[in-house]
């Protein structure tokens, strides 16, 4: 029986591009990013939209967002990495060490901060991979332990304070610097000041002064987790490892390498965040970063990620990032009294991620 | 779905341009869990009450200065009538600052960053100069009677406390520093050691109530020398302030923060509305609480005013 040769193979679905985009993961967490923003608009200042309003929300919730990204990636690896607000402020203090106490130039404090992390990452993967204990509680374990280094390490640098400052006298004029702060494209901003097509202040300089080096990063790092997720055989394999750690194993996938990397990639994340905000304020402190683990992983869960590993996306926990980054500012430009702030962030947590469990679960038909 | 959504849309429609008029925001970094600075916001809340300005309290969850600056630059775009901070951190708060003023905001500054205030263009600063106050302090123990003295340093490091300590050595005369940790048990200990060995002692100034003047008070009890030496304190608790009611402390100083939050943003509507701005820096304290007014300022301590 001749079967025609141009026909559709009937054993394949056929999706419409629609439905399959509704199937990402994403989708829940831009759905909730939706509802946030429109409760924003009806309840807060307009200034809250505008060109410097949004680069005012988006500024946090890029410092977050990179430390999400390597949450989200760990995630759907199949481990957790509760350290990265201790890593943060660990970093923070090697680098602050470096260039005021060893006084070395950028070119040397960045890569030796980076090294220093890659180890903590290290140090991290090896205890979970040799003792096969929870990585929550190893993690842990580093939460305290890093938080203790920070202050200890802060006042052997500084005789007895719990903050290093002088940061930015000694790196002034570095030629570094414009990589890792202070705001880029900031000669176009002024332009379109001048051209009268964004607000200015009164003295003619734009309120938008340019954008943020950190929202840059947060950008180009989503790009490429999403990138190697969804189009490398790494992204694969940390699917397959989060999914089912010992089929991966029977499969031929390299677990112990990947987990190590992703260990390495969050506490490398951590310390990224700890250059840009170090450089930014000027000064580092035994408080950097508190409680942002929690943030992060909050964040990668909004992003679609699921607790139990082997599904969520770098895009997802991007969106995620942002709804935080507004639910903590947006705050601010509402009437809403301050005491209210921790019920209200709960609150619009909870809401994005039950209106993102419905989504997910309507659109992929789980009962 | 489709009355949902119409109700969303009308929502916005009608939400459009809801800005208020006299609009003052007051950005700290005394998280609204903190006893001492639920008493700036209730001196926030009732200079709004007196004034009819809007008034907004805003604060990070921890201590986190970059969070900080993000809030007073979310605070800048909605162009208020005035901006009242605290600058725990002049180096990383410095630039959100200078761009307030530099979109023609008035700042004035309350309770830490009194001394940087100025060289970041806000007008003037509300607050406890802590060297003065520890000469106050001092004058006042010296006044008493007092020859010899220590003064508790539970956070040695920390430039507030020490300055405290410089100024008391000022205005008292012979001071010796006590290093301590901030555990009230190593407090005590240590403050019994010091007793111990040096028995020409006749004052103590410790720099937090709960933290080092109450423990003092006990570790004075412990060497055998209550009512021949004399306890004062920086700030107030309790405990302490009914100990002087008992006489066993001399007194305490009150830093009044509720002035720290009610006379900024009182300075800041005037302005809005006249023009009218205090010619330089407001000191909020000290204020010596001794055995004729601590039964009252337990009182008001305990409904958040002092």
């Amino acid at each position: 029986m001749a079967a025609t040769s141009d026909s559709a193979d009937e054993r394949l679905q056929k999706l419409s591009l629609l439905a399959r985009i509704m199937k990402r993961p994403e989708l829940g967490s831009v759905a909730g990013l939706v509802l946030v923003t429109i409760f924003f608009i009806v309840t807060a200042d307009p200034a809250m939209f505008s060109l410097a309003g949004v680069i005012n929300f988006m500024t946090p919730a890029a410092q977050l967002g990179i430390l999400a990204l390597g949450a989200a990636l760990l995630m759907i690896g199949g481990e957790f990495d509760l350290s990265v607000g201790s890593m943060v402020a660990f970093a923070g203090l090697v680098f602050g060490v470096t260039l005021v106490v060893f006084g070395l130039p950028l070119i040397l404090a960045i890569p030796l901060t980076f090294a220093m992390a890659a180890l903590c990452g290290v140090l991290n993967a090896q205890i979970v991979l040799r003792t096969a204990l929870p990585s929550f509680i190893v993690t842990l374990a580093f939460l305290f332990i890093l938080r203790g280094l920070t202050l200890v390490g802060l006042k052997w640098a500084t005789g007895g304070s719990t903050q290093l400052r002088g940061i930015k006298q000694v790196i002034e004029g570095d030629w570094l610097l414009p990589l890792f702060s202070g705001r880029a494209f900031s000669g176009t901003f002024q332009w379109l000041a001048d051209q009268g097509w964004i607000e200015t202040f009164p003295n003619g300089a734009p309120r938008a002064a340019g954008i943020p080096v950190e929202i840059l990063w947060f950008l180009a790092l989503t790009a490429i987790a999403t990138w190697v997720l969804l189009r490398t055989p790494w992204g694969n394999w940390i699917f397959a490892v989060g999914g089912d750690r010992n089929a991966a194993l029977n499969s031929g996938v390299p677990v112990r390498k990947v987990k190590t990397a992703l260990f390495v990639l969050t506490a490398c994340c951590a310390a990224l965040v700890a250059i840009i905000t170090v450089l930014e304020a000027g000064s580092t402190d035994a408080r950097r970063g508190f409680q942002k683990e929690f943030e992060a992983i909050i964040a990668a869960v909004i992003g679609g990620a699921l607790l139990t590993g082997g599904y969520g996306s770098a895009i997802g926990a991007f969106f995620g990032s942002i709804i935080f980054g507004m639910v903590m500012i947006g705050l601010t430009y509402t009437q809403i009294d301050q005491d209210w702030y921790q019920v209200f962030l709960g609150s619009m947590l909870l809401i994005a991620v039950v209106f993102n469990n419905a989504i997910r679960k309507r659109v992929t038909g789980e009962r | 779905m489709k009355k949902t959504l119409l109700a969303v849309v009308a929502a916005i429609a009608l939400s459009a341009g809801t800005a208020a008029a006299k609009n003052i925001i007051v950005v700290s970094h005394g998280q609204a869990n903190d006893p001492f600075w639920s008493v700036v916001k209730n001196g926030v809340d009732l200079v709004a009450k007196h004034t009819g300005a809007t008034v907004s309290y805003r604060a990070p969850e921890t201590f986190d200065m970059v969070a900080m600056a993000a809030l007073i630059d979310a605070a800048v775009n909605q162009a208020p009538a005035g901006l009242v901070v605290s600058i725990p951190d002049g180096d990383a708060l410095g630039p959100a600052i200078r761009r307030a003023v530099k979109a023609g905001i008035p700042v004035i500054s309350m309770n830490s960053g009194g001394d940087v205030a100025q060289s970041l263009g806000v007008r003037l600063h509300v607050g406890q100069s802590e060297f003065d106050a520890g000469r106050i302090a001092g004058q006042r123990l010296a006044s008493m009677g007092g020859t010899t003295a220590l003064c508790v340093n539970h956070e040695v490091g920390n430039v507030s406390l020490d300055k405290r300590c410089e100024g008391f050595a000022k205005g008292f005369g012979k001071v010796t520093v006590l290093p301590t940790s901030n555990d009230p048990a190593d407090v005590r200990a240590r403050v019994r050691a010091a007793l111990d060995s040096n028995p020409a002692i006749d004052t103590i100034l410790t720099l937090g109530a709960a933290t080092a003047g109450e423990p003092a008070i006990a570790a004075v009890q412990d060497a055998g020398r209550g009512g021949k030496v004399k306890v004062a304190t920086f700030d107030m608790s309790a405990g302490f302030l009914k100990a002087v009611s008992e006489g066993k402390a001399a007194f305490a100083i009150d830093q009044q923060q509720f002035l720290q939050g009610y006379l900024p943003v009182v300075f800041l509507a005037l302005h809005a509305e006249y023009g009218l701005i205090p010619g330089g820096d407001v000191p909020s304290g000290p204020n010596l609480v001794d055995k004729s007014t601590a039964a009252k300022v337990v009182d008001l301590s305990a409904r958040g005013i002092r």
